[in-house]
């Protein structure tokens, strides 16, 4: 039995201790925006916060998400989120976008801590995240939008 | 016109009846096809037209408007990060005069009979959609405009199109879109040839400049169909459409090409809570095609209990049937690869005498080019849901090709056609490897089982790089005479590849006409003596394709070579160029050998040398080619031309003492003639660029034993934030009088070379085996 609060709601779930939370994200709660990419902390696509942190939740057992857990279904109530995903869009950021919102929670995470990141620092925080499409240079100048 | 997406029977027997001139017939080709194309080119009809389910301009397919005015673009191409949504709809809108606001875009299902042909490969979406869809528009304004000029009782000519509305000039009188597709979609279908498109001043999409352009955000851009759903989590992949009550499964796969399912215990796997089921997967044997490899799967009622019960499992696999596969290690194989390079192989082109132009050289220059097997890796790996229920097995998928996704699910099932339909989600990237159906089949042959019930079979990131389809390895040998003024007078090149089509035909070891086709023999260099050579290579592995396909390791192996013997002769590296290319002038395919030239018209679609200038000339501006460079830092250039396109890059780098690399800019220099929608040009080739970065650098799929030794990102490396050059900066050349070329994959294939030419610029060492990984250390 795992209690977890998700996005300001509250659930009981009868799951396995271990399971990472990346799937009783996806699959036992049904919110998709949540990506699986490598299962093995290396591209960040599964990124969500825990407090506010991001955290990788495809390496997170489900045990251990205790605290409030916000995915990107909800970041857009953050006011530093809503400016992120405004420069996404007027930046045109996403190609197919499937990491994006794993980059996204990982720059609100980034931002919080620090509100004015230089370039170095941007690239510092952000390389855990993996893009294929390769738009690395659209979201730093996203991040610096923001 | 529709009012509503209800009647899709009825159109497609308009369509049929009266646009679709193309259709070819034996889907069961559908992908091969394409792979297949020997000397009958002749006969062969090209662009849209010759493709299998042809094309149609019908605008009752593409166009549906509600009474609100809501306008709904029907797109029938994958969405795969290229902005096709966006793209094509935007030429619709154009044409039609539609409020971009207004205007929503609906998936098509894939059914080839419908929306003609929808195998999003190739980068031939626009290339051979832009005409059709500006007549869909254009016929659906015009329908728009008649029904308006019935209503009033004046003349068609007297009625204009302004923004999502129509007008009578002398009257004033007006009415919306809305109000007026009820009428419109009663009226016969205007002839295409008698259609006026707009004119180029009336446009306000096609061909605009919108959005970011090198880093400054100057104007504001359409907004992209996606994007809101895409950064507020919405947007829907393969693996998230909603479902009751889904199943989830995993398969393990033979770890070696061709190996079967020997003994195992299911009881290990259903042991694990969740786990409900272990299904056999018929494998293909060999060659694999497009068919499941086979193998074992795990379904749960979760993808982490799958994977748990996968990994519970002991299986061991019968190695009998992949014996020669087994022995299918990648260091050994290059050194196979090495000697045969120094024998004569199958002689793809020739001019002149290479072996007396060599004799009266001057100076004779050799060297040798490796490219390693590549995997695509998309962020999102294949997945696909499939629910079979009363004889009728309906699929969604993030698939490149959704009509041989149809056609092979039915011929696996034992079904027809018609009782299968595939939905395409959005492609969480693709790069190829999605155009092989592969993994659409695996999830409806396990759904067989379950009776009414959706399974999602997953793809881990083991999977996708453990059982792929590998980009082909390649080993390029290049000889080359120059004479007293280092002018090149002789050209060898020996290409050695295993071939695609090896797929097929397990014992195909030459380069297809298609493989040919993509930058071998269509190398543009004027000099007397050229011979070409296709020395055999065999197959170990499935060999797919990624973006760019084998103009990857030719546009390496060339621009590589150019570059030294540049060096040699003493020159400019871009006079030096400049100067193989010799006079401008159109080369037709044809007559170099080239019987594919991207399915176009060898008629229409040359090879353009003056273009090729045209990138080398602007790149060169634009970066500030020939400018004194510090120590430790260096300019590097290469060009390429492939799926109707023309592409020019430079890099700028440094190379610290201890070996460690700076990109600090990359500047491209992009002809594709006419311009769809330049912001997601940029884009493509800013993500070309990185792609390239990491093929260059990173890349690596080797195998030891048949096994692949990379399974994650970890060892797999492909290019992160840190890899990213400083800037990146893109330069698109006006041609719009040319034939439009494609843009997602022809800015890939100079990338590598120019990034290792300016590596050799920064360093004087010269890399000629890729990745780079840590040659520049130490
Ligand atoms: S899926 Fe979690 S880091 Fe890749
Ligand atoms: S936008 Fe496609 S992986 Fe990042």
């Amino acid at each position: 039995m795992a209690s977890l609060n998700i996005n300001g709601k509250e659930y009981q779930l009868d799951v396995p201790d271990q399971m990472p939370l990346l799937w009783v994200i996806r699959d036992v709660l049904g919110l998709k925006g949540t990506k699986f990419g490598c299962g093995k902390a290396q591209c960040g696509a599964c990124t969500v916060h825990l407090d506010g942190v991001a955290i990788r939740s495809c390496t997170t057992p489900v045990s251990g998400a205790i605290g409030e857990i916000t995915t990107i279904e909800a970041i857009g109530n953050d006011p530093i989120g809503q400016r992120l995903q405004k420069a996404w869009l007027d930046l045109g950021v996403p190609q197919c976008g499937f990491c994006q919102s794993g980059q996204i929670m990982n720059a609100v995470s980034l931002l919080r801590q620090n509100p004015a990141p230089g370039r170095d620092e941007i690239i510092h925080a952000m390389s855990g995240n993996l893009c294929r499409c390769g738009t690395y240079n659209r979201i730093i100048a996203a991040i610096q939008r923001a | 016109m529709e009012s509503g997406p209800k009647d899709r029977l009825q159109i497609a027997n308009v369509s049929r009846r009266r646009f679709l001139t193309g259709l070819a017939g034996a889907a069961a080709l559908v992908i091969a096809a394409r792979w297949d194309l020997v000397e009958t080119a002749e006969k062969r009809k090209y662009g849209a037209e010759g493709m299998p389910g042809g094309y149609t301009d019908n605008p009752n397919v593409f166009i549906h408007i509600d009474p609100d005015g809501t306008v709904t673009v029907v797109n029938h191409r994958s969405e795969m990060g290229q902005g096709i949504r966006t793209s094509n709809a935007m030429v619709i809108a154009d044409e039609l005069g539609a409020d971009w606001d207004r205007v929503r875009v609906k998936q098509a299902e894939g059914d080839h009979s419908v929306y003609g042909n929808q195998y999003t490969e190739a980068s031939r979406s626009m290339r051979q959609w832009f005409d059709p869809l500006r007549r869909a528009g254009a016929a659906a304004r015009q329908m728009l405009e008649q029904a308006a000029a019935d209503r009033w009782q004046v003349r068609l000519s007297e009625v204009k199109t302004g923004v999502h509305e129509v007008w009578h000039e002398q009257s004033g009188r007006k009415l919306g879109f809305g109000e007026l597709a009820e009428a419109a979609r009663t009226l016969e279908v205007p002839d295409p040839a008698s259609l006026i498109l707009r004119e180029d001043h009336e446009l306000r999409f096609i061909g605009r400049e919108s959005g970011l352009i090198n880093g400054v955000l100057e104007t504001s851009r359409p907004k992209a169909i996606d994007g809101e759903g895409i950064v507020s989590g919405t947007a829907v992949y393969g693996a998230d459409v909603p479902f009751d009550n889904p199943l989830y499964a995993v398969i393990a796969r033979p770890p070696v090409y061709g190996a079967e399912l020997g003994r195992f215990h299911e009881s290990d796997a259903l042991n694990v809570p969740g786990v409900l089921k272990v299904v056999r997967i018929e494998g293909a044997g060999l060659p694999a095609a497009f068919n499941p490899l086979g193998g074992l799967a795990v379904v749960a009622t979760n993808t982490w209990a799958a994977m748990q019960g996968r990994k519970a499992l002991k299986i061991h696999w019968d190695y009998g049937p992949a014996e020669d596969n087994r022995s299918y290690t990648s260091s050994a194989y290059r050194e196979i690869l090495e000697a045969r390079a120094q024998i004569p192989g199958e002689v793809i082109r020739k001019e002149g005498n290479f072996s007396k132009a060599m004799e009266g050289a001057h100076q004779r220059i050799s060297a040798t080019y490796y490219m390693p097997h590549l995997a695509q890796t998309p962020m999102e790996p294949p997945v696909a849901t499939a629910r079979v229920q009363k004889g009728n097995a309906e699929i969604w998928a993030p698939t490149q090709n959704p009509q041989a996704t149809r056609t092979k699910v039915a011929e696996r099932l034992g079904l027809d056609v018609t009782n299968v339909t595939v939905n395409v989600t959005l492609l969480g990237g693709a790069f190829g490897r999605k155009a092989k159906p592969d993994f659409a089949i695996e999830a409806a042959a396990i759904a067989q089982w379950f009776e009414g019930r959706p399974v999602t079979l997953q793809w881990t990131r083991e999977d996708d790089l453990q059982h792929g389809y590998y980009q082909t390895v390649s080993l390029d040998h290049l000889e080359a005479g120059l004479d007293e003024r280092g002018r090149a007078t002789a050209w060898l090149h020996r290409s050695l590849s295993p071939s695609t089509m090896s797929l097929l035909k397990a014992d195909f070891e030459h380069k297809s006409k298609v493989e040919q086709g993509m930058g071998f023999n269509t190398t543009p260099f004027d000099i007397p003596a050229i011979l070409l050579e296709n020395p055999p290579a065999t197959a170990h592995v499935r060999i797919g394709w990624i973006r760019s396909v084998y103009n990857l390791p030719h546009a390496w192996a060339i621009q590589s070579f150019a570059h030294e013997l540049a060096i040699a002769a003493g020159k400019d590296h871009r006079a030096f160029l400049l100067e193989m290319l010799g006079e401008d002038r159109k080369i037709s395919n044809r007559s170099v050998g080239d019987t594919y030239n991207y399915d176009e018209d060898p008629a229409i679609y040359f090879i353009d040398t003056g273009r090729i200038r045209g990138v080398i000339d602007r790149v060169a501006a634009e970066s500030g080619w020939g400018k004194e460079m510090p120590r430790g830092r260096g300019l590097g250039l290469a060009f390429h031309h492939s799926f109707g396109s023309y592409a020019a890059v430079v890099f700028d780098v440094e190379v610290s003492e201890g070996g460690s690399l700076t990109i600090h800019r990359a500047d491209i220099a992009f002809d594709c003639g006419p311009q769809a929608n330049p912001e997601r040009i940029r884009s493509q080739l800013e993500g070309a660029c990185i792609m390239g970065i990491g093929v260059a650098l990173l890349n690596e799929v080797s195998f030891e034993n048949g096994v692949a030794q990379q399974d994650n990102f970890d060892r797999y490396r492909i290019p992160r934030m840190n890899n990213a050059p400083r800037e990146i900066r893109i330069h698109l050349v006006e041609n719009p009088d040319e034939p439009m070329g494609g843009v997602g994959e022809p800015g890939l294939p100079p990338v590598a070379p120019a990034l290792v030419n300016a590596i050799y610029a920064a360093t004087g060492k010269r890399i000629r085996r890729l990745p780079v990984g840590d040659q520049l250390k130490g």
